[in-house]
């Protein structure tokens, strides 16, 4: 294929003749002119009828160089391309197997929707053919198919087909048709029965793993690790079959395996078995690194993440996680990381002296890396954090620039971890800080002055020497250095009040960074009206840091855990935060809406799709080591006020929860004297004692039914983290949703959604879900949300069950709720008495039911109001033989009305009720209501 | 879910040699962007082979001047897709000897070809490179009728085909041991390991059944044997053919070989081992004038056993000039592209030690790069020998044809990773 001078025009002229030809050699010749055309890129659509002309040829070769071009072009031209499904049906009839083969494969690689629809009857053989080569490839043109159009897949009974063809004698076709139902599981819209694994299929599916290819083998195991035995005994025996997979050359066949046998271990009780199989996956995860390095690299992420899960398998086996001169440097970091994971005090002299060992190469990550790593094990490891430091001041005095901002910042983790312990290396760090100019390193040096202030006698000039050049700091170091100036006012008040006069100058005239100037202002208040307070709350102790800083989260852990040498695995993120489209959890599948149902229904999935598009972004290089550091920042104040930030906005919602919490606390009696001046949040300071009464005046109070306290809906460990938890209400006449997200997972979230499934009353959501995001860690926000009755109606068992599917970036999340029905019932519920009796009378007996209220002491006016505040309307009242006979009616958001019959008798707290309703199922549900209100 | 598309790039990454998109959810202006991020973390030191853009997932490896890549947009098994196009390398190696740009654009007719029958929607299907000659070829002009769809590609047993014949039936075994080593600067092993393999050339008639009997200590517990020298394995990968189950149960290593050459199974154990060949090394650095080199080499082995073409590669600075040797065996030689001497002994015998002098001159202006310390590696061969003791006690041969083979074996250890640090 030699680059030809380029005459386009003159070419295509020729080749159109060429194509034409009546000899068979030259036609040939010309389709992989055109063919070679193509693969450089060059436009040879106009082609199209000329070769689709060669497509009826007996010659093996031409006829794929046909396909081939059809393949690239058939999509630009859709009308021209029907001119080849004569030639591709006749094929799918032909002698030779490999061509019945190609044909069903090239024709589901068309996606032109004229083609699709003639597909049908030639695969529908071919999954049926003689020849295992045409079933196999029949079976994956199932998935190709449902990927264009899934609707057609299930109404023509192909995953029925693919089902059966889980039993075929050939384990090829098997692994096919399990890698095509396994792909339509994830993807289909509705995945219910798709692909449902019983001990049997998992039996048939573990016979063909020992005869298939080592590719085919990849997709059963990936299958097995989805299921969920039924029995530890089953769990064991699945165990059993798929150990001998470990002794397999194919390093993914291995992975796949490792998959399969970490899940069984989550389900086997047996210790023993447990210990069998550890020992047994420590030499084949250690094996895996004499692979290619790329390989090398995915087993290592996914042993980081093994090795949390279960630390004990490699813990014999740091040796082998020592990095080669030679390792890419991707595997050098990786390796690294597993290093300190496996590090305890029994190897920690070996680690410790081959950290020393990388930190003098010269790849300036791994070095860098590698001295952060010697800081991580000082705080792992408390017995060798002296030999950590000493190593660590070895490696300043080599005054190599990097390393030294690097050591310095460990060190500053070293001291947050074992206060008041190797101050001594203090004047060590001070003589290097000239040669400080990273931001990090500045900001652990100065707060490492300011937290011995005491002890460093040149203090107030150090800082005073980075004052110097504030401007030109970033915030980072000009938060640290305003905060370290104060520590050593309060320490030094002496000598030092000029230099603390003039930072908090700075920061508070000179800087236009909020955080700034707001820190600089606290400080400035703290320090003229209450100075020990101030020594309190700026001096105050800090707490430990944890011994791991980059642990992953365990529910993320566990999920990723499912996802073993996939890219999942790799990014340390779950699928759904990187991958278009939702995969269903296959072991809690929900009934979907289906989009046809209503206008804003499709709103809500609408919603979904636009949440996962910022989701979807690509996913970074994922940071393996997280430092500390924003704790040392933010620990002093900023904590504080973050949750401070937020309480205008939660007090607002209190108030229609009867029971407000009285949000005081010393950080606000400090300071809400002057609060006003810094014009944060108005109005915090009034609503802890009388300002409730005021701030619900704003709202009517009238229209408000009552409601019940907060809930928990979803727990945090069903929500990966996520809690949510919820009341319903009824205000202004519309339903809401009074929610609370609070996260307790140790990474932000976002990207909240909601979704209903169908329910009794037809309620969806009648505006986006709000919810603050990202949500960091440790907080809650709470959301309202209204909804409205004009959804898709299916009667639920119980009636007021509401099935709600809440997305964020880790995940969806399905649970169900009871609503209260009290909040169903609508404002213009009340009937006139003409109409009340029609109504009873319409209404046959039999649809009345009789109930009892017990203990309901209040006197006969105080329950019509009660009910009444909840719509419960009375139509009409009359006092027969010392009985009040309250007649009252109400309706739901429905428009079902229900009439009542509610009998007082002073002096005794049973009520009689007798309800009445054209839909008689409600009347259990009105009574419960009834029940409630009156007992609030 | 898998690979969505493959791409074949030249080192400008300008053109796509070859590409094949199964799944065509990945647009095909993605691959523009792959490259030039390549290049980008090359710069910035965080190479990676997976490499992520606009929701598009790559994952590369390179050969020669040519990259082959893999795209998906789904959650795929990175592992299957590196270890294919691994796999894809030796195949199309098998195929046209070598890989390069030239080799790629002028068979470009029969990667097609292979591309459409290796992977189907994203899923490898068939690798096996014997069996996919039969049907696949560069020659299809030569061939009269069209090509059959050989048995193999569907059977259990799909990496050999029927009717293989042979005048002579022959086997051969070659054990082959790589010894890893990590020596430190002060002397101490800091990791040492054998990782083991037996290779095998098999020229046989027919179907036949194979059963490989070693000293394996495991085995030989559980049949009652313990007095025998045994080899204790830490872990054994087997190539497809060997029955894992069966080995599970009993460790019989059975099976049907694929014709011609092949790795059966490796091993790997990380015992503590002596090093071969043990380095001392005495480095004088006087900067701004000159260093000196003293290197030490002492063969640890049996007497009668000689290690061949040992090299010993010790790296100097990069701007060290006017190098002089002497050393009382072997050559020595200046490499300066590699910045390294090349100390080679054609034959050291077990017991012997030898002894290198060089000496270089250095600029009297330090360039301001630290210096890197690469280790010195080692580099032998030692004939009828393995560090393991591992032993091949028998090799069966049973085909219905019933005819007679002869099992020839071969031992070699030679270095693997074997480093030793300078301070």
């Amino acid at each position: 294929m030699k680059e030809k001078p380029f005459h386009h025009r003159g070419e295509i002229f020729e080749l159109k003749a060429e194509l034409n030809s009546d000899k068979k050699d030259k036609k040939k010749e010309a389709v992989k002119k055109v063919i070679a055309s193509m693969t450089v890129g060059k436009d040879v659509s106009s082609l199209f009828p000329d070769v689709i002309n060669c497509m009826q040829t007996e010659n093996l070769e031409l006829k794929k160089l046909v396909y081939l071009y059809l393949m690239n072009y058939a999509k630009t031209q859709p009308d021209m391309a029907i001119l080849a499904v004569n030639t591709f049906v006749k094929d799918c009839e032909d002698p030779n197997p490999l061509i019945r083969a190609l044909a069903v494969r090239t024709m589901g690689c068309i996606r032109v929707d004229k083609i699709t629809e003639y597909l049908c009857e030639p695969l529908r053989k071919c999954l049926k053919d003689e020849d295992p080569y045409v079933r196999k490839t029949a079976a994956v043109c199932v998935a190709k198919l449902h990927d264009i159009n899934s609707q057609l897949v299930e109404d023509q009974g192909f995953l029925e087909s693919l089902r059966e063809i889980l039993s075929d004698s050939n384990p090829m076709v098997v692994a096919n048709a399990v890698a095509s139902l396994s792909e339509i599981h994830k993807t289909s819209p509705n995945p219910t029965g798709v692909f449902d694994m019983n001990s049997g299929t998992v039996n048939k599916l573990l016979t063909a793993l020992n005869e298939c290819t080592e590719w085919g083998q990849i997709f059963i195991l990936d299958a097995i690790a989805e299921y969920q035995p039924v029995s530890d005994r089953e769990a064991q025996s699945i165990v059993e079959r798929v150990t001998p997979r470990l002794s397999h050359a194919n390093a993914a066949v291995v992975l796949s395996a490792v998959k399969v046998l970490m899940q069984m271990m989550e389900i086997i009780k047996n210790d023993q078995i447990i210990d069998q199989l550890s020992r047994k996956l420590a030499p084949t995860l250690v094996t895996l690194l004499s692979s290619e390095p790329e390989i090398q690299y995915v087993s290592l992420r996914n042993i980081n993440l093994i090795v949390q899960k279960r630390p004990e398998i490699l813990r014999n086996e740091i040796k082998a996680f020592f990095v080669k001169y030679n390792d890419p440097i991707y595997v050098k970091l990786e390796k690294l990381d597993i290093m300190i994971r496996l590090s305890t005090s029994s190897n920690i002299a070996q680690v410790l002296a081959e950290l020393k060992e990388y930190a003098t190469e010269v790849d300036v990550d791994f070095v860098r890396k590698s001295v952060r790593a010697i800081g991580r094990c000082a705080i792992k490891v408390e017995q060798a954090a002296e030999k950590c430091v000493s190593t660590l001041i070895d490696l300043i005095q080599t005054k190599v620039n990097y390393v030294v901002q690097e050591a310095v910042v460990v060190i500053r983790d070293i001291f947050r971890k074992y206060p008041n312990k190797y101050e001594s290396i203090i004047s060590t760090l001070c003589e290097n800080l000239d040669s400080l100019d990273e931001p990090d390193a500045k900001a652990s040096m100065i707060w490492i002055v300011g937290e011995y202030a005491e002890r460093i006698d040149n203090a107030d000039e150090l800082l005073q020497s980075f004052l110097d050049g504030f401007h030109d700091e970033t915030t980072q170091v000009q938060l640290q250095l305003l905060t370290a100036i104060v520590k050593l006012f309060l320490k030094r008040p002496a000598d030092t009040q000029d230099l603390v006069q003039s930072v908090l100058s700075l920061v508070t005239q000179e800087s236009d960074n909020p955080d700034l100037r707001d820190r600089g202002y606290i400080y400035w208040r703290l320090l003229s009206t209450d100075p020990a307070a101030a020594k309190e709350v700026v001096l105050a102790e800090k707490p430990l840091i944890a011994e791991e800083t980059d642990l992953l989260e365990p529910t993320l852990l566990d999920e990723l855990m499912c996802h073993i040498s996939t890219l999942a695995s790799v990014y340390h993120k779950p699928p759904s935060s990187f991958v278009e489209g939702n995969s269903p959890i296959r072991k809690l599948p929900i009934p979907r809406e289906s989009t046809t149902s209503s206008d804003n229904t499709d709103a809500a999935e609408n919603q979904v799709q636009t949440q996962q598009q910022p989701a979807a972004a690509a996913p970074a290089q994922p940071t393996v080591i997280s430092t500390p550091q924003e704790s040392a920042v933010a620990m002093d104040l900023l904590g504080d006020l973050a949750s401070f930030d937020s309480t205008p906005s939660t007090t607002a919602n209190d108030m229609y929860a009867p029971n407000v919490q009285p949000a005081g606390s010393s950080v606000i009696d400090l300071l809400s004297g002057t609060l006003d001046s810094l014009q944060m949040g108005g109005n915090t300071a009034g609503n802890q004692s009388g300002g409730l009464s005021s701030l619900s005046d704003m709202f009517s109070t009238g229209t408000s039914t009552f409601s019940e306290p907060k809930v928990v809906w979803l727990s945090a460990a069903q929500g990966k983290g996520l809690e949510i938890s919820g009341t319903f209400s009824l205000r202004q006449n519309v339903v809401h949703m009074d929610m609370t997200f609070t996260n307790n997972a140790m990474q932000a979230m976002g990207g909240f959604a909601i979704q209903f499934n169908k329910n009794s009353f037809g309620l969806v959501p009648a505006a986006q879900l709000e919810v603050r995001s990202p949500l960091p860690p440790r907080q809650s926000a709470d959301s309202s949300l209204q909804l409205k009755p004009l959804g898709a109606i299916l009667k639920m068992d119980p009636l007021n069950k509401l099935q709600i599917a809440i997305k964020n970036s880790i995940d969806v999340f399905y649970f169900d709720v009871l609503i209260p029905y009290h909040v169903l019932f609508v404002e213009d519920g009340k009937l006139e008495s003409r109409e009340f009796l029609t109504q009873w009378k319409e209404i046959p007996n039999n649809s009345e039911r009789s109930f009892d209220i017990n203990n309901v002491p209040a006197s006969s006016d105080a329950i019509e109001n009660k009910l009444k505040m909840s719509n419960v309307f009375t139509v009409a009242k009359r006092n027969v033989d010392g009985q009040n006979m309250h007649y009252m009616s109400l309706k739901f958001t429905n428009n079902i009305l229900v009439l009542a019959e509610l009998k007082i008798q002073s002096g005794n707290p049973t009520l009689k009720l007798a309800l009445k309703s054209s839909i008689a199922e409600v009347l259990p549900g009105v009574y419960q209501a009834f029940e409630l209100i009156l007992h609030s | 879910m898998s690979i969505s598309s493959i791409y074949f790039l030249d080192l400008k990454g300008k053109v796509v040699l070859i590409s094949r998109n199964y799944r065509g959810e990945v647009h095909s202006h993605a691959i523009d962007k792959f490259l030039p991020l390549v290049l980008e973390n090359e710069d910035e030191g965080n190479l990676s082979p997976i490499i992520v853009s606009n929701g598009v997932t790559f994952m590369y490896i390179k050969h020669n001047n040519v990259y082959m890549v893999a795209s998906t947009k789904k959650n795929a098994n990175v592992a299957l897709v590196f270890v294919f196009l691994h796999k894809l390398q030796t195949l199309l190696l098998e195929y046209f000897k070598e890989l390069e740009e030239e080799s790629i654009r002028d068979n470009f007719i029969v990667v097609y070809e292979l591309l459409d029958e290796l992977v189907d929607f994203g899923y490898p299907q068939v690798t096996e490179g014997k069996v996919l000659k039969e049907y696949i070829t560069q020659e299809t002009h030569k061939l009269e009728i069209a090509p059959k769809l050989p048995m193999a590609v569907t059977n259990a047993v799909s990496w050999r085909n029927e009717n293989i014949k042979y005048r002579k039936n022959e086997v051969f075994l070659d054990v082959i041991e790589s010894v890893n080593i990590l020596v430190n600067s002060n002397g101490n092993v800091v990791q040492s390991e054998i990782v083991g393999s037996v290779k095998m050339k098999v020229h046989l008639t027919g179907m036949p059944e194979l059963r490989l009997g070693l000293n394996d200590k495991v085995l030989f517990e559980n049949t009652g044997r313990t007095r025998s020298k045994a080899v204790d394995l830490e872990d054994v990968k087997f190539h497809q053919c060997v029955r894992l189950s069966r080995f599970e149960n009993d460790r019989t290593i059975s099976f049907i070989p694929p014709d011609g050459e092949f790795e059966l199974m490796s091993y790997r154990l990380s015992t503590q081992i002596k090093p071969l060949v043990w380095i001392e090394a005495v480095i004088e650095r006087h900067s701004h004038s000159r260093v000196e080199y003293m290197i030490k080499a002492r063969s640890q082995f049996k007497r009668r056993s000689t290690a061949n073409n040992v090299i010993i590669r010790v790296p100097v600075p990069p701007d060290a000039d006017s190098p002089k040797f002497k050393a009382n065996v072997g050559a020595v030689r200046y490499a300066p592209e590699k910045n390294e001497i090349l100390w080679s002994i054609k034959s050291f015998p077990g017991g012997k030690e030898f002894l290198m002098r060089a000496h270089f001159g250095l600029p009297s202006i330090e360039g301001e790069e630290a210096d890197r310390r690469p280790p010195i590696r080692v580099e032998f061969e030692i004939p009828y020998f393995t560090t393991s003791g591992i032993q091949v006690r028998y090799l069966k041969i049973v085909e219905k044809g019933g005819y007679q083979a002869l099992p020839w074996v071969r031992y070699i250890t030679k270095n693997g990773d074997y480093q030793v640090r300078t301070s």
